[in-house]
């Protein structure tokens, strides 16, 4: 599968582990149950570790183990449900995660703009044919007025 | 007034390019219709019975003479010639054609208008006090902070897909124009002991199918701190509100069902953590305050004498003088309501022609702005009182001044079944004849200060929960009733009104309003108001006299 890191088309290395499927090698994502319930186990595994959080996750339960991932996805299971936009913030700004954020799920070209601006560099588009046109969608606006991840200024304070 | 800079303009402009792109792949078949409703939503489309209807955001009011003849020249190139205000301080097209948004945006784009979020669940236009800077006891003009509230939320990317739409309200005036307890946030500027000026925030208001008043969250907000705690608050919002059912997805709800007190621990604690790295500048609140300073006032404009001697001379002249002119700060000025309730059109419309005139005259006598108020009026903020008879001929020629301001025909409507594909029932038609029935002047002014508020259905737009005498349309086996209320306020002392009892049917609506007078003339205490009277009285009375005939 293709996705955007980084505003580039790559290929993704990475494997979403169901909880019932075994461990495979190289670079696997588990969900928050499955990381609290293995968690030594998945603390020996061989390859990137991954997290993914939903909305409804405790977020804060997480922080202690933040180190033990270099990939956190998010899940938009709508891409009217918002609260992963928080979530990437959170993870950037609060709790200084330097991994890749990945957003997983009903992600849409539409949406990328503030996902970007809100701390998440990888995208799992819905739709795989609109891969290339979705390149686009960052530089939709060339500022914005808000402290982001993207620029942790306000305009006023950089431009104005 | 607010002048947009390259990058304030810049925004706009890739908004329309952002959107038009969006209609077009909409229309290419590229989005479905799922995916785009958000989106034109964003701009203020909805889809309607009929036809779209754009609702064009008047940021806390304000209106150049140049941004209200672009209207006018929008409405007549685009629409059937004639706008609509809300009472969130917008104004709506109820008949543009979705192909043609796209264009209507650029050309708002080209005055600096938008339609940005003036829908959708996402953070709505700020809204405040029609009288701000030129009302008497105000602590401090809110529209500075209305603006800087206005930049943090337009395309805020965090709070862009909220559980439900979010509304501000901000006032530096105890006397609450702006119906700010019936908002998600309300802000009143107050002074603290030590003499400082901050806000008192409240939360949790709102309207609809479940009226709540808000709740104060923080008796005294430092001006630096604005932003931080507005962010604290949509944030706790974004992750905590319900998102299972749109009828519970308003703060509202959420702070009931877990208290204000835990609500409030939850933001202090999210607020500690983001304050310092969100403060804001003092120099940035002295920038924006820049654009709203005292324009030179005449100091010798009470010496003018004809003011005095006109409304002596001309009795309809004193009458409007009366019911819509009010007091200004400055010695000698008046801020003036244009009525947009004259007894033949809908409440809150406007022509383009009426437009054109109210620009002609906001350059002559007003400095060239315009204010739209919570009550679908629009407002004059700053004229002589030497102008005023000037002024009131010209606006008599195009029925804009009604003297009326206030009182029984002054209602709050919504667009109704006519327009709105969310009712259950006609507004504008009801209205009508509420009007023709209560044409004479003498007796509405007997009447007093009086806030009719009608809706066509729960989603109560024209907040008849908080209106004196509240009327809701709702449906009945494919009929048209409609459920009294009585009692409510959306001002300071705001309450929400008490239930009359069951529904009563279309042909009866009339007859009950002026059984409910009858009640209240009959009843009332010397200068009594209405309210007063209910308040004092409780709603028995009424209710015995509506349903005594069955």
């Amino acid at each position: 599968m293709q996705i955007i890191k980084d505003r580039e088309i790559i290929e993704d290395n990475w494997l979403h582990l169901d909880d019932e499927a075994e461990l495979a090698a190289g670079n696997i994502t588990v969900s928050l149950a499955r990381w609290q319930e293995q968690h030594e186990t998945l603390c020996d595994h061989e390859g990137g570790l991954g997290l993914r959080l939903t909305g409804e996750d405790p977020l804060e339960e997480v922080v202690p183990d933040l180190d033990s991932f270099t990939l956190i996805v998010l899940a938009f299971p709508a891409f009217t449900d918002g609260r992963c936009y928080s979530f990437a913030r959170l993870l950037r700004d609060r709790f200084s995660f330097k991994g890749e954020i990945r957003a997983q799920g009903d992600v849409l070209y539409d949406q990328l703009f503030y996902m970007t601006q809100c701390g998440i560099n990888s995208f799992e588009l819905a739709n795989q044919n609109r891969v290339v046109d979705a390149l686009a969608a960052f530089d939709d606006f060339s500022e914005s007025y808000q402290t982001t991840v993207a620029k942790p200024a306000p305009l006023y304070r950089r431009c104005r | 007034m607010y002048q947009y800079d390259k990058y304030d303009q810049a925004m706009i402009d890739q908004r329309v390019a952002q959107y038009r792109d969006q209609t077009r792949r909409y229309l290419a078949g590229e989005l479905t219709e799922e995916q785009f409703r958000p989106l034109r939503l964003m701009n203020g489309l909805y889809v309607q019975i009929h036809a779209p209807m754009l609702r064009v955001a008047i940021p806390y009011g304000l209106m150049s003479s140049t941004q209200v003849r672009k209207v006018a020249d929008i409405s007549r190139k685009y629409d059937k010639g004639y706008v609509h205000f809300t009472t969130r301080q917008n104004f709506q097209l109820n008949w543009p054609a979705l192909e043609t948004v796209p264009d209507i945006l650029a050309e708002l784009a080209s005055v600096q208008m938008h339609a940005i979020q003036s829908s959708g669940n996402c953070i709505r236009n700020t809204t405040s006090d029609q009288l701000a800077g030129v009302c008497e006891g105000e602590i401090e003009d809110p529209r500075p902070y209305c603006e800087i509230i206005r930049q943090w939320s337009t395309f805020h990317p965090e709070f862009a897909y909220l559980p439900r739409k979010f509304k501000i309200a901000v006032i530096g005036n105890a006397e609450d124009r702006a119906a700010t307890k019936l908002h998600d946030i309300g802000l009143h500027l107050v002074k603290n002991q030590e003499g400082e000026v901050g806000f008192e925030v409240l939360v949790g208001g709102g309207l609809g199918r479940t009226p709540i008043l808000g709740q104060q969250i923080r008796p005294f907000l430092e001006k630096k701190d604005l932003l931080s705690y507005l962010e604290a608050i949509l944030r706790v919002y974004n992750r905590l509100g319900r998102r299972d059912n749109k009828y519970k997805a308003r703060i509202k709800i959420t702070v009931r069902e877990h208290g204000i007190n835990h609500i409030r621990e939850l933001v202090e604690a999210e607020w500690v953590e983001i304050r310092d790295q969100l403060e804001l500048d003092s120099k940035e609140i002295e920038r924006v305050k820049g654009f709203f300073t005292e324009p030179e006032y005449d100091a010798n404009a009470a010496e003018d004498t004809s003011f005095a001697e006109m409304q002596t001379e001309d009795a309809n002249f004193a009458r409007w003088v009366k019911q819509n002119v009010v007091a200004h700060k400055k010695p000698g000025y008046k801020a003036v309501h244009v009525s947009l309730k004259a007894p033949l059109s809908p409440p809150g419309d406007v022509t383009d022609s009426q437009l054109d005139l109210i620009a002609d005259l906001a350059d002559e006598f007003n400095m060239g702005e315009v204010r739209s108020t919570h009550d679908q009026n629009l407002l004059f903020s700053d004229i002589k009182q030497g102008d005023l008879y000037a002024l009131w001929l010209r606006l008599e020629v195009e029925s804009l001044a009604t003297p009326n301001i206030g009182t029984l025909t002054d209602m709050i409507c919504c667009p109704g079944l006519d327009f709105c594909g969310l009712a259950n029932a006609t507004s504008i038609p009801l209205a009508k004849e509420i009007n023709e029935r209560f044409s004479d002047l003498d007796y509405l002014y007997d009447l007093g200060d009086l806030k009719v508020k009608m809706s066509g259905c729960m989603n109560g737009c024209a907040h008849q929960s908080v209106g004196h005498i509240g009327i809701l349309g709702v449906d009945k086996k494919g009929e048209e009733w409609y459920q009294f209320t009585l009692g409510g306020s959306s001002e300071a002392d705001a309450s929400l009104g008490q239930r009359l009892g069951r529904a009563i049917p279309k042909d009866d609506v009339v007859d009950t309003v002026s059984t409910l007078l009858d009640v209240y003339v009959e009843q009332r205490e010397q200068d009594e108001p209405f309210l007063a009277t209910v308040r004092r009285i409780g709603i028995d009375p009424f209710k015995e006299r509506v349903y005594a005939d069955n």
